[in-house]
């Protein structure tokens, strides 16, 4: 490089060096500086999200009633939320109240799926409008909706009310990912396995089944979730002996944020990130699996 | 025996106003390789999907081996079928994927696992089926699904433009395979292709399609060599159509005046009358430049293409004639020069007369 210097022709070449250099300097500083702000506004970003909920897993371990000041670590909050028989009872309920939903929507989730991707019928467009209603719904409105349905059939208020209402919204949501699970099948995997003899109930459960399951567990996963975190509709539409633990830890909470709401929180936090980690785990296989 | 492989009988597919499928009669006769051939939209991939069962004909029946389909759903039917996207269980390993057929009917084990091995060694792909299809080449999952096929002995096997997406190598490398297979295991194959070349190559014979009609079934050199149709002539390689009346017949070669100044003698296969409209097809490389030809041309371009060069020559104000002469020994060619003045002409054996 510097050895061509010597000869005048390359002149310009050598002058024009030090220049670039300079402002290729200036570019890596810029990108550097960019860099560097843009790191640190996703670092701020996820502070704020995040913040709170490490302030609240903290002080679920602080030994003091008070969140405004920390006193040292303790297991007792922990200890008494398992004692607690009401809330072992309202998580009983949840529970309960999160399988049958689940149980139930998915099947009827999934077979609005495979209607409304496979088939031509007369009123497919309304239907597939229709099914968005649910999640886009203010869970208020959902809530009174139902109420006034139920009262409306004199049906007294329990488990069976709270099932069904969240089962009525979970449907929308099961159908919707099944659905993008299935738009991403090839038709003609199910016509290639009635050519080679399967009848159609054959071919679905040997081949289109199959390829569906990730997205028929993820969408079971997610009614698991909305089912066990709703707290809005079942307020509404639940009765004596059917608390479910938000409605139950909402009525704690009138009384005063106690460190036993940090730690059942904190449990309930940690359940509900590992159920959506799986579920987004199962999306991204079956999304690989089809390439 | 005695009856053919596939028959169909007046079929007619209709979708919705569209008909996809008019009134179509074929006879396809055991152990053929026979070639639907067509333009994309000309209904040549409905008709395979009605023998295959996929679609049900609106009139008219297939029948295989003389036995009337009806409504019989795909998978009564004795035939099988290579998908244009090959269509492999992904969720399945390779010999799963094979296995496929001889499970639902029911095989035992040890049976279905040496005629998968079998069918795998066929296609060369041994050694491959613990594999799943996503960890293939295009080529291989194009055998595999041969091969799936081919495992439960069809008697016939349809096959969707199953080299469409190769590359133009291993396209001409899995044409020859295919052929050398179907001569092998013997089965009827029913192949759709808008590929003429692929088309003449591996048929025996060939249906040409278009708008849903079937215009001529023959062999290769029948289809090349006597078109009955300008659109025949057209799709199957290159060819010039010549539009004229008929001037003089004699016997079966009738002279063409092109418009009404240039006499062109041809073979007619029709009763013609003088003055009436006829076409007459030429095949480029059926020409001969130089030689005291009878027509006389001005030479408008020249290309070389390797082993051939491509003469465009005006005959007149509204015809020009596309020529292929080929390059053999470097001293006897001469290339004629785009402006220059040639004569032009060909045996009246190799020019057919056409007539709408």
């Amino acid at each position: 490089m510097a050895s061509s210097s010597t000869t005048p022709s390359t002149q310009p070449v050598t002058e024009g060096h030090p220049t670039s250099r300079v402002s290729s300097g200036f570019a890596s500083f810029w990108r550097q500086l960019g860099k560097f702000l843009l790191s640190g506004w996703a670092l701020i970003f996820f502070v704020f999200l995040y913040l709170p909920i490490v302030t609240l897993i903290v002080f679920s371990f602080n030994e003091s009633r008070f969140a405004t000041e920390w006193s040292g670590f303790t297991l007792q909050w922990y200890g008494e939320l398992f004692q607690n028989r009401l809330l072992g009872l309202a998580l009983r309920n949840s529970l309960i109240v999160a399988f049958s939903t689940t149980l139930i929507s998915t099947a009827i989730g999934t077979m609005v799926a495979v209607a409304l991707e496979r088939f031509d019928f007369k009123g497919k467009l309304p239907i597939d409008a229709l099914l968005f209603l649910p999640i886009i719904i203010p869970d208020i409105a959902m809530g009174i909706m139902l109420l006034s349905f139920f009262a409306l059939l004199n049906q007294s208020l329990g488990f069976v009310t709270i099932i069904i209402a969240h089962t009525a919204f979970n449907i929308s949501f099961v159908a919707v990912i099944v659905r993008a699970r299935m738009a991403d099948i090839d038709p003609t995997l199910e016509e290639a396995a009635n050519d080679l003899g399967a009848n159609e109930w054959q071919a679905f459960w040997r081949v289109g089944f199959p390829l569906l399951l990730p997205g028929i567990l993820a969408g079971a996963l997610t009614a698991f979730t909305l089912s066990l975190d709703d707290y809005v509709v079942t307020f509404f539409v639940s009765g004596p002996g059917s608390t479910t633990l938000p409605v139950r830890v909402y009525g704690m909470i009138r009384r005063g944020v106690t460190p036993e709401i940090n730690a059942l929180s904190s449990l309930l936090l940690v359940a509900s990130m590992i159920l959506v980690v799986l579920s987004l785990a199962l999306q991204r296989r079956s999304s690989r699996l089809n390439v | 025996m005695g009856n053919p492989a596939v028959q169909l009988t007046q079929v007619t597919k209709a979708f919705g106003e569209v008909l996809a499928v008019s009134d179509i009669d074929l006879r396809i006769e055991d152990g053929e390789f026979f070639s639907l051939l067509g333009p994309s939209g000309c209904g040549k991939t409905t008709t395979l999907r009605i023998i295959a069962g996929f679609e049900m004909p609106t009139q008219g029946d297939v029948l295989i081996r003389g036995r009337s389909m009806g409504q019989t759903p795909p998978f009564k039917r004795p035939v099988n079928t290579v998908f244009q996207n090959y269509a492999l269980f992904p969720h399945m390993t390779i010999e799963q994927n094979v296995a496929f057929g001889l499970e639902m009917k029911k095989v035992d084990k040890a049976e279905t696992q040496r005629r998968v091995g079998e069918a795998l060694e066929m296609v060369r792909l041994p050694n491959m089926g613990k594999r799943r299809p996503h960890q293939l080449s295009g080529g291989q999952q194009q055998r595999v699904a041969l091969a799936r096929a081919l495992v439960n002995e069809p008697e016939v096997l349809l096959l969707d433009e199953p080299l469409g997406a190769l590359d133009l190598k291993l396209r001409k490398a899995m044409q020859l395979e295919l052929k050398r297979l179907q001569s092998q295991v013997g089965i009827t194959f029913v192949y759709v292709t808008h590929d003429q070349e692929e088309a003449l190559t591996m048929s025996d014979r060939i249906a040409v399609m278009n708008d849903g009609e079937v215009l001529q079934v023959g062999s290769p050199v029948e289809i090349y060599e006597h078109p009955t149709s300008g659109f025949v002539a057209d799709f199957i390689g290159e060819s010039n159509m010549l539009y004229g009346t008929v001037y003089a017949v004699e016997g079966t070669e009738a002279v063409i005046l092109v418009d009404g100044t240039v006499p062109v003698r041809a073979h007619t296969d029709y009763d013609l009358s003088h003055g009436q409209r006829a076409g007459v097809v030429v095949r480029p490389e059926k020409i001969t430049l130089g030689n005291g030809g009878a027509l006389l041309g001005r030479v408008e371009e020249v290309v070389y293409i390797g082993t051939d060069t491509r003469y465009s020559i005006r005959l007149t104000d509204s015809t020009t004639l596309i020529v292929r002469e080929q390059n053999g020994n470097s001293d006897q060619v001469r290339l004629y020069e785009a402006g220059e003045e040639v004569s032009v002409g060909w045996s009246p054996a190799q020019a057919i007369v056409l007539v709408d």
